[in-house]
């Protein structure tokens, strides 16, 4: 096995045993999605009018859950030491954290999203709109994080830091995807025109953020 | 193999952490570094595998791989054991073997040398602290590097794993290869150099002295 698939499999091991992130995401998501008809109220189309909305945002908060910790956990056990001297570049190896942290914390949600947007009002055509919006931007969600996650990797309690760094980042990605989302439910735009923007953005943040997150660490880690 | 250290000054938190260190180290050598609790024997280890910037002087590691790097062909046991606690003694040894480049995937014997062989299915967090020094030492069998730096290798093993640890350092230094240990205690094994790393109290400068050096 390259050194890659390693870090790759390791880490989507220690995410789905105990202590680990992977589950968090998915039901912190299946929380929130599910709180806002109680707050909203039995307006159905309120509700199908915002269920995208309501679910991108979800599934951002949700995907920043498990992320402060990435880097710090490596960084606290010594791991990231051996990872920094290792032959592996280090823009590959944050990348393949962030895959398995998009792999166990992104895919879970895209895959729960369809039987939570039920519970807001959404038709087919709207719920396959949503999962494509979310497979596409999740990642970049994913790979924007890492950036904050590794400025915040000395500190005990960098969650908070993480999630002041990382979301303004992410707006644009949220601003896409639920227009693009929209725009397939309830119209008049076109679908086309906001993914492409998402989709633009998305293969940007997966060549930004992994370099980015590498030169925070080296400068972070002496 | 030559490793040779010229003049090496490392500088952090804006004070000078230790001046002018010079040694010379071949194969089968071993140097002990020893001196009192911060005096920088940590950041010496770390200079020399690149985790901490040296502010002047010279490292060369000669009749190595000139394509890689120090720290590519060093192992570095440092304070932390680079363990997860909820996967198991053989998926951790396994998971550095491959990450590191091992050439041999199979980790049982590395764990039969530091005598884990019958934990090999339990998750590390079980681990007693000496325990998970044993298991960060069968890193070092496991993959196989030509530099050892050891920070306080002793720490936490009881007398059976100290003779353990003295074997495999032993026999790794009859294969030719090279360790750098920092200890404040007896490791059980005749060092060829000992560096003593010195800061007097009234200057903020630390001095160095090879002691014993004959290298240089």
């Amino acid at each position: 096995m390259t050194p890659l698939a390693a870090v790759l499999f390791r880490d989507m091991r220690i995410a789905v045993r105990v202590g680990g992130g992977a589950l968090m995401g998915v039901l912190f998501f299946l929380v929130v999605v599910t709180l806002v008809p109680f707050a909203v109220g039995p307006d159905l189309a309120l509700l199908k009018r915002i269920g995208p909305a309501i679910l991108w945002l979800a599934a951002l908060l949700a995907s920043l859950l498990a992320l402060d910790r990435l880097f710090a956990v490596d960084h606290e056990d010594g791991s990231l030491d051996l990872i920094l001297m290792s032959r592996a570049p280090l823009e590959l190896v944050v990348a393949a954290k962030g895959i398995a942290h998009w792999l166990t914390t992104g895919l879970p949600l895209i895959i729960a999203a369809p039987l939570i947007g039920l519970f807001l009002n959404l038709d087919a055509s709207a719920e396959a709109a949503l999962v494509v919006t979310l497979f596409v931007g999740t990642p970049a969600l994913t790979f924007i994080g890492l950036i904050g996650a590794a400025i915040a990797v000395a500190l005990r309690r960098g969650g908070l830091l993480v999630a002041v760094i990382v979301l303004p980042l992410t707006v644009p990605v949220l601003i896409f995807g639920v227009a693009a989302a929209n725009a397939a439910a309830v119209g008049p735009v076109p679908f086309g025109t906001p993914f492409t923007i998402l989709c633009a953005l998305t293969l940007a943040s997966l060549v930004v953020g992994p370099f980015a997150a590498a030169a925070a660490l080296r400068q972070e880690i002496e | 193999m030559r490793l040779t250290a010229v003049g090496l000054c490392c500088h952090r938190g804006g004070r000078d952490v230790f001046t002018d260190v010079n040694f010379a180290l071949s194969s089968g050598e071993l140097l002990v570094v020893t001196g009192r609790n911060g005096v920088g024997k940590s950041s010496l280890l770390r200079t020399i595998v690149g985790l901490v910037r040296a502010a002047s002087g010279r490292l060369v590691l000669d009749g190595a791989n000139s394509e890689l790097t120090i720290a590519e062909q060093a192992h570095y046991l440092g304070h932390q054991d680079a363990l997860k606690a909820s996967l198991s003694v053989l998926e951790n040894l396994r998971f550095w073997a491959e990450f590191l480049g091992a050439v041999r995937t199979d980790v049982r014997p590395a764990l039969d040398a530091v005598g884990l062989e019958e934990l090999a299915d339990l998750p590390a967090a079980y681990l007693s602290a000496g325990q998970r020094r044993r298991l960060s030492i069968a890193r070092l069998v496991a993959v196989k590097r030509p530099l050892w730096l050891l920070d306080e290798p002793t720490s936490t093993l009881d007398a059976a794993a100290l003779e353990c640890l003295a074997g495999l350092m032993q026999a790794h230094m009859t294969e030719g290869g090279l360790i750098v240990a920092a200890t404040h205690t007896d490791i059980g094994l005749s060092a060829t150099h000992e560096l003593r790393l010195d800061r007097a109290v009234a200057h903020p400068i630390a001095s160095a002295t090879v002691r014993d050096g004959g290298a240089l």
